[in-house]
């Protein structure tokens, strides 16, 4: 079934740059796909459109069910709430401990207390940082930081995980726990995971869906990809 | 239910969120309290003068004599139309009897003056106090219709300029509570503006998680009630007991019997609750307006 489907996609910025042009294509429910494009490929505005932080000029992208061009601007958290989002620099909370970092997405909700309590462990541990509930992230290292991103994103169970270049401030062998816990959540849970990276190493070694995006054109689509396949099988559907 | 813990967890967070942001709170209570004490000080200026001119407003009267000749039934035909009379406030008859003696009092040679008329010289009288000095020269106008009125003075020309100078005052200290008010909520507005722009990767955030619109607004709109009134405790503080002293010291007047001043109670608690509704007001509208802004894509 299909969770993701974008058809005929433009990104057209008010300066006149072509972000995305022509784009079309799926991802399943349960795929680990990860997207790999030069800086100023487009990648990031696909990856963008895919929370609706960017609207597509013309196209669809649908994603959940949800048309993303057709969302309201104050019903954009209908979308979020599907899904989590990771990004390079974490995006915490500075003076809020791990534990409040992961329960401020569910406090936000609305959730009652007894529910967010279990919920949040569960997500730490997950993540392997039952020991580090009380800290605050600047006592805690970039991967550890990250890990507490991944466990607030995943804590509300969304189906579809977006990663922004997670590994991106990251050494190489951190970077390898984080993709084991992303590995982990993608086999255990379902959660569906997209992932944009730079990370040749890591694309090659996971062999997974990979999607090139170059000149905000799909250049190719291959499962099981890596890095330096450029030339696949072009959508693959 | 789900809206009661967003709304009470909203509630929590903006008073952690004020101590955890403590500099910048202090921040945005200091620029509120500044101002407040402005908007207080100019609130009690306006509402002295308005009193003052209130007070002399009152004073003016007109003074109606009647002819020489005049008989009891056209006084009382007169008492009795000023009773339905517009704009007539209240009158009093004095006869001119009672004049002879209040001017015998006052001076010892005007009663040997008053002595070489067999009869007495002076007029029958009414004195007028009108509701609206605005319209004091129509009212005079009109009981001058009367044809056994003499005359009906109140000191035309003079008290004209007087009630202009006195309207001038009062919308000229109105229009300088508006400003200031207008400045306050620029400036607060603007002073939580910065604060929250410090704190946009926490929106960025509630966002990304999915908190509707309204979810992220109510902790900073609550927040921005708290700062408000913690910034008018001093001002508050300040006009009730400066002004009681202030009015203690003086007596209530100022350099002469004529100029009084308001009395403390109710005023200062009045004063207070101005100064409570704008600092909270305007607390809340300056944040709901800033995280507005970046609630756009």
């Amino acid at each position: 079934m299909k969770l993701i489907k974008v058809e005929h996609a433009y990104k057209i910025y008010k300066n006149g740059t072509t972000a995305v042009a022509d784009l079309s294509l799926s991802i399943d429910k349960g795929e680990f796909v990860f997207v790999i494009g030069t800086t100023g490929s487009g990648k990031s505005t696909f990856i963008k459109m895919l929370y609706r932080e960017e609207k597509p000029t013309k196209g669809k992208v649908i994603v959940g069910g949800i048309d993303v061009a057709k969302l309201r601007n104050s019903k954009v958290y209908k979308l979020r709430r599907k899904l989590g989002v990771v990004f390079q620099d974490f995006k915490l909370l500075p003076k809020l401990t791990v534990y409040e970092n992961v329960a401020f997405a569910l406090e936000t909700l609305g959730l009652p207390s007894d529910e967010i309590r279990p919920k949040v462990l569960k997500a730490i541990e997950a993540v392997g940082l039952k020991e580090k509930t009380r800290n605050l992230p600047s006592e805690l290292s970039g991967g550890e930081q990250q890990r507490v991103a991944i466990a607030r994103a995943i804590v509300n169970d969304p189906k579809l995980l977006i990663c922004d270049e997670p590994t991106g401030n990251l050494d190489p062998e951190t970077s390898k726990g984080i993709m084991k816990i992303l590995d982990k959540i993608n086999r255990e849970l379902g959660t569906t995971i997209i992932m944009a990276t730079h990370d040749k190493e890591l694309v090659n070694r996971m062999k997974k869906r990979v999607l090139v995006i170059e000149d905000g054109v799909l250049a190719s689509d291959t499962k099981k990809g890596s890095y330096r396949v450029h030339e696949g099988v072009k959508n693959t559907d | 239910m789900k809206a009661l813990r967003i709304l009470t967890r909203s509630i929590r967070d903006s008073f952690k969120s004020v101590f955890r942001n403590f500099s910048l709170s202090m921040a945005s209570i200091a620029c509120t309290t500044i101002t407040l004490i402005l908007v207080a000080i100019s609130l009690v200026l306006t509402y002295n003068v308005r009193q003052v001119t209130t007070d002399l407003e009152h004073e003016l009267t007109i003074v109606v004599y009647f002819n020489q000749d005049v008989t009891d039934e056209q006084k009382t035909r007169l008492e009795n139309d000023l009773a339905t009379m517009d704009n007539v406030d209240s009158y009093v008859m004095k006869s001119k009897d009672e004049w002879k003696a209040e001017m015998r009092e006052e001076d010892q040679s005007l009663e040997n003056a008053l002595d070489i008329f067999e009869e007495n010289p002076l007029l029958d009288s009414v004195i007028v106090t009108v509701d609206d000095v605005n319209h004091l020269s129509e009212t005079a106008d009109h009981i001058r219709e009367y044809d056994f009125v003499s005359s009906a003075e109140y000191g035309e020309g003079m008290v004209e300029n007087v009630i202009g100078i006195f309207d001038a005052i009062s919308f000229g200290t109105l229009a300088i509570v508006v400003a200031l008010v207008l400045v306050t909520a620029f400036l607060i507005s603007n002073t939580i503006k910065l604060t929250i722009f410090s704190r946009r990767t926490e929106i960025e955030i509630m966002r990304l998680v999915g908190a509707s619109n309204t979810a992220i607004k109510l902790p900073f709109v609550f927040e921005g009630f708290i700062l408000g009134i913690l910034g008018s405790i001093i001002p508050i503080i300040l006009s009730i007991y400066g002004y009681v002293f202030l009015y203690n010291q003086t007596g209530g007047y100022v350099f002469t019997q004529i100029i009084t001043l308001v009395e403390p109670f109710p005023f200062v608690l009045i004063v207070s609750l101005f100064l409570l509704a704008v600092g909270s007001l305007v607390g809340m509208l300056g944040s709901w307006r800033a995280v507005k802004k970046y609630l756009k894509i």
